[in-house]
């Protein structure tokens, strides 16, 4: 592959969205050409920067007010006087709060679909551009001084060997517009990949997601850090590994 | 209310109006200020309200912005003389590709008020493919099928609205180095 041909490719490279048989080429010619590899930092670089929270603009609650004005909300919301008008405020916003909780609860808000998204995009890109690891030993010492540098967090590494998930290796990833730690487990010819980053979450369950183009997801926040799982194994196995990574 | 009007009212605060961050969002890039957003988000949240009926699919967030997309450009016809749209002309837009020029690797632009110069001065087609690719994160088929264009549309869209924001960024924080 050549730079005229490599170019176009950078960004469906960079969206996830190129073809398998595409990105081995492409990786192949980024990692001798130094003007298409820098283009392909570059363009991280603004992915990153477009990415930011601060750009962000969330729905100012006059919006919000606006808007529930005009519904034909449920009559026990109407209020029936001025002085009950702050109190069934709150009370519907806490009801309406209940809600959402419950149907995040159950059914896992779609907030996180490109997210998942993009972990099994990237779970799977590991596995074709045979790319698994960056540093392989299955040695947890060995593995977690190893992003020393490389990432602004120490990601917790553990070895379940024990438990039949051997530790194989370790790799730094880009997911949600930043570095990332892939820890890399095996069972049996299965490859699991546990992504690792500090979060803005609250503490939660692992949950299964829906399994996306048959890679079974799961999701957990422990300690403001975020874990998320995937493999091609079956979504028991998969939550015996969570749940003995979680006890170890 | 009837029966079906409140199943009706209770499935759009469960599936639609989770999602008024980012209908306010995508309408607060395209309308360029609070006001003229606000307008657009309000309408569009009533207009999902009347079709929620016929919304059967799976992705809640996708079909309210494409309302709020569709909304938006109803409003933009009638509020504003036509802003100056970008028509695919590759005259205007050979744009000289800098990106390979600059320094690697670099930390994100920290600095949100000169990102948000740079993204409100790009062409509305290009400020709404930012927002649906690097903000929503949808795909090229979502995005193709939300603004109703061709895939290939939707690819040439990105890369040029990503090298004119690489250019403009470039300019705003090294200024000695541009033109």
């Amino acid at each position: 592959m050549n730079c005229q041909q490599a170019k176009p490719l950078i960004d469906p490279y960079a969206d996830g969205e190129l073809e398998a048989a595409a990105v081995l080429e492409l990786e192949k010619h980024l990692q001798s050409c130094s003007a298409c590899a820098s283009a392909w930092r570059n363009l991280q670089r603004l992915q990153k920067t477009l990415k930011q929270d601060a750009l962000y603009f969330t729905a100012p609650d006059e919006l919000r007010r606006r808007i529930k004005s005009e519904l034909p909300f449920p009559a026990e919301a109407v209020p029936l006087r001025h002085a009950w008008n702050w109190l069934t405020a709150v009370m519907s916003g806490a009801a309406a709060c209940l809600a959402l909780l419950l149907a995040v609860t159950l059914t896992r808000p779609s907030s996180e679909q490109p997210l998942a998204q993009e972990i099994v995009s990237s779970h799977i890109r590991s596995l074709m551009a045979n790319h698994v690891m960056d540093v392989v030993s299955t040695d947890q010492h060995t593995v977690k001084p190893w992003f020393n540098g490389k990432l602004d967090f120490s990601p917790p590494v553990k070895n379940l060997a024990a438990q039949e998930f051997p530790l194989i290796g370790g790799r730094l990833d880009y997911i949600g517009g930043r570095g990332v730690a892939a820890l890399i487990f095996q069972r049996h010819k299965h490859v699991i990949n546990l992504f690792i980053w500090p979060a803005r979450e609250k503490d939660s369950q692992p949950a299964s997601l829906t399994p996306i183009q048959g890679y079974n997801i799961i999701h957990w926040c422990d300690a403001g850090t975020t874990f998320w799982a995937v493999s091609d194994l079956n979504e028991k196995e998969l939550m015996e590994f969570v749940q003995d990574y979680g006890s170890h | 209310m009837p029966v079906d009007e409140r199943e009706r009212l209770i499935l759009y605060e469960q599936k639609v109006l989770p999602h008024l961050d980012a209908a306010y969002n995508l309408a607060r890039w395209l309308a360029g200020n609070d006001h003229d957003a606000q307008d657009v988000a309000q309408e569009a949240s009533l207009r999902a309200f009347k079709f929620f009926g016929n919304f059967r699919g799976e992705n809640a967030r996708a079909w309210f912005l494409t309302i709020v997309r569709n909304t938006f450009y109803t409003w933009l016809r009638k509020n504003r003389p036509p802003e100056k749209t970008v028509e695919i002309d590759d005259e205007t837009l050979d744009i000289e590709d800098i990106s390979a020029n600059l320094e690697a690797p670099s930390p994100p632009f920290a600095d949100a008020d000169a990102v948000r110069r740079a993204i409100a001065e790009l062409p509305v087609e290009f400020r709404e493919i930012v927002v649906l690719r690097e903000m929503e994160g949808f795909s090229y088929k979502e995005i193709a099928d939300l603004s109703d264009v061709p895939i290939g549309t939707v690819m040439s869209r990105l890369a040029r609205a990503r090298k004119l924001l690489q250019k403009r960024l470039a300019a705003e924080f090294n200024p000695g180095d541009q033109r």
